[in-house]
């Protein structure tokens, strides 16, 4: 099976257009809903043929569905390293699912149906991972959208169901309504005046949790980080992204506070340290993924500030994706070592940003 | 590299500093980086089944509910404890009072408060599933070139879809 991505519009990767509320600061928002079909036991647990059933099920009951546009079924257990690192460079599958961790070897009966801007995961840690990206701060819409698929979907295929306990998932932390709401957002301003420690902790008394740009076990990087709900159970869908999108409201105005007091009492040497990320990115001959991300990060923040103009966040949130290892040895049209990674990565940076080099000041 | 402050180890913590408007750069190992309170644990997220997997081994429930295996896919609570995830939906009936307290610590609830599931019809999963045995039944038939069977069959699909 070949991996053609570009039957989606944009590639999947709309959810990077910057489009949403607040895209200057929030990256994207996602929601998932875990769900598992009645009948068979959960895919850690369930036999190749089990998953084969389940697989056909979902199938099945997805191609009927109204209003999933563009939509197709990918076969991750039928794809090539490269094109599963792909889909989990481009956000579209999780780690686990595209086989790609130690401990959760690629699975008989993996799979994921892309629609534009949804995607369900299909024998994930549960059959069913439904998935919502949308660009910017958009907590509500990306719950809406998944909301109606699951109901139609639910109306069709039996999920696992418990009177008192709710949706039950594999792991009992997903219990109840299965619903893991995050934003992905970029704090550069909070790390730079080391408040970032003090708002972290903050999250954690508030129910909430971080993580990196990857998801679980992921590492921050860039200054990006994903917060999301920590329990699922007890409370409903609407309390949980009520308080979410509290929370996250109040972190941006303190990282837009900070940025402010960055600006006033070291503008220059901000100024400076910005410029000098953009011009590193711009001229660099080798760059490692760290690298890339801690400058582009530097050159959002710029963006942010106006310090540096004519430079698009649509442009920067592509970086993100396709400076990645899988989607450069992809653009080759080969496998490429780590050095030979590090030369592609700085030579399509500087491509990409030369591109706007004329507008921007 | 080796450490700024104390020389000895390996550096690993780039610490950039603004006093008095001058950058100052100092590398340091985790250890003098922690001495000066360089908060260095944002690089690892902390995680949730920590504490969650610290709950499943401080169950107060007695030991004799947690015996027995699940009747549908055959986990223990042994099984369970080593791997943090539960086999099937019979285990959380099964296990239903060590299941409750351990929501219950890791939620701070155990009742489900969210969207309440309207499970199928029966008609619709009979439909779905006499759908998939013709569509099952009409891929074979082009397989086997035998094209007024599938003609027929993809009517009778129609009809029910």
């Amino acid at each position: 099976m070949t991996l053609d991505l570009s039957l989606l519009p944009d590639g999947g990767v709309r959810w990077l257009d910057a489009a949403g509320a607040h895209s200057d600061v929030v990256l994207s928002t996602r929601v998932r809903l875990a769900r598992n079909v009645d009948g068979y036991a959960f895919t850690g647990r369930a036999r190749d043929g089990e998953r084969l059933r389940v697989l056909v099920q979902l199938r099945e009951a997805l191609q009927v569905l109204p209003g999933l546009n563009d939509s197709f079924l990918v076969r991750i257990d039928e794809l090539g390293p490269g094109d599963r690192a792909l889909l989990f460079e481009r956000h579209l599958v999780s780690k686990e699912l595209a086989g790609l961790e130690p401990q959760h070897p690629l699975r008989t009966g993996a799979a994921v149906y892309l629609s534009d801007g949804l995607s369900v995961m299909i024998n994930e840690e549960d059959h069913v991972r439904l998935q919502s990206l949308q660009s910017g701060f958009e907590l509500r819409a990306a719950f809406a959208a998944l909301d109606r698929v699951d109901r139609e979907l639910g109306g069709r295929v039996p999920f696992s169901y418990h009177a008192e306990f709710g949706y039950l998932t594999a792991c009992p932390t997903n219990v109840g309504t299965g619903m893991r709401a995050s934003v992905l957002i970029h704090l550069p301003g909070l790390v730079l005046t080391k408040e970032i420690g003090r708002v972290l902790a903050g999250l954690q008394q508030m129910g909430l949790t971080y993580r990196g740009l990857y998801g679980e076990g992921s590492e921050v990087v860039g200054n990006f980080f994903q917060i999301s709900n920590q329990t699922t159970l007890g409370r409903s869908e609407e309390d949980l992204l009520d308080q979410l999108i509290r929370v996250v409201g109040h972190v941006i105005e303190r990282e837009e506070e900070a940025r402010r007091v960055l600006l006033r009492d070291a503008g220059y040497i901000i100024e400076d340290k910005l410029w000098r990320a953009y011009g590193t990115l711009k001229y660099a001959r080798s760059l490692t993924f760290d690298e890339a991300m801690n400058y582009l990060s530097g050159v959002r923040l710029a963006v942010g500030l106006k310090l540096i103009r004519g430079l698009s966040v649509y442009t920067l949130n592509k970086l993100l994706i396709f400076s990645q290892a899988a989607h450069l040895s992809a653009a080759e049209g080969r496998s490429l070592t780590e050095s030979e990674t590090n030369l592609a990565r700085a030579r399509y940076v500087r491509r990409a940003l030369e591109e706007e080099a004329g507008s921007v000041g | 590299m080796l450490c700024d402050n104390c020389h000895q180890r390996d550096a690993v913590v780039n610490l950039t500093t603004i006093e008095n408007n001058a950058v100052r750069q100092l590398h340091l190992c985790e250890q003098c980086a922690a001495e000066r309170g360089v908060e260095t644990s944002v690089a690892t997220p902390k995680h949730p089944l920590g504490e969650f997997l610290q709950a499943v081994q401080q169950q107060s429930v007695p030991a004799s509910a947690d015996a027995g295996k699940c009747p549908f896919c055959g986990l223990t609570m042994k099984d369970f404890r080593a791997t943090g995830r539960m086999g099937c939906a019979r285990c959380y009936i099964t296990f239903e009072p060590s299941m409750r307290e351990l929501l219950r610590r890791v939620h701070g609830s155990p009742r489900h408060t969210g969207r309440p599931y309207r499970p199928p019809k029966d008609e619709v999963l009979e439909r779905a599933s006499v759908l998939g045995e013709l569509r099952e039944r009409l891929r074979r038939a082009i397989e086997q070139e035998q094209f007024e069977v599938a003609a027929e069959l993809r009517d009778r699909i129609r009809v029910l879809e």
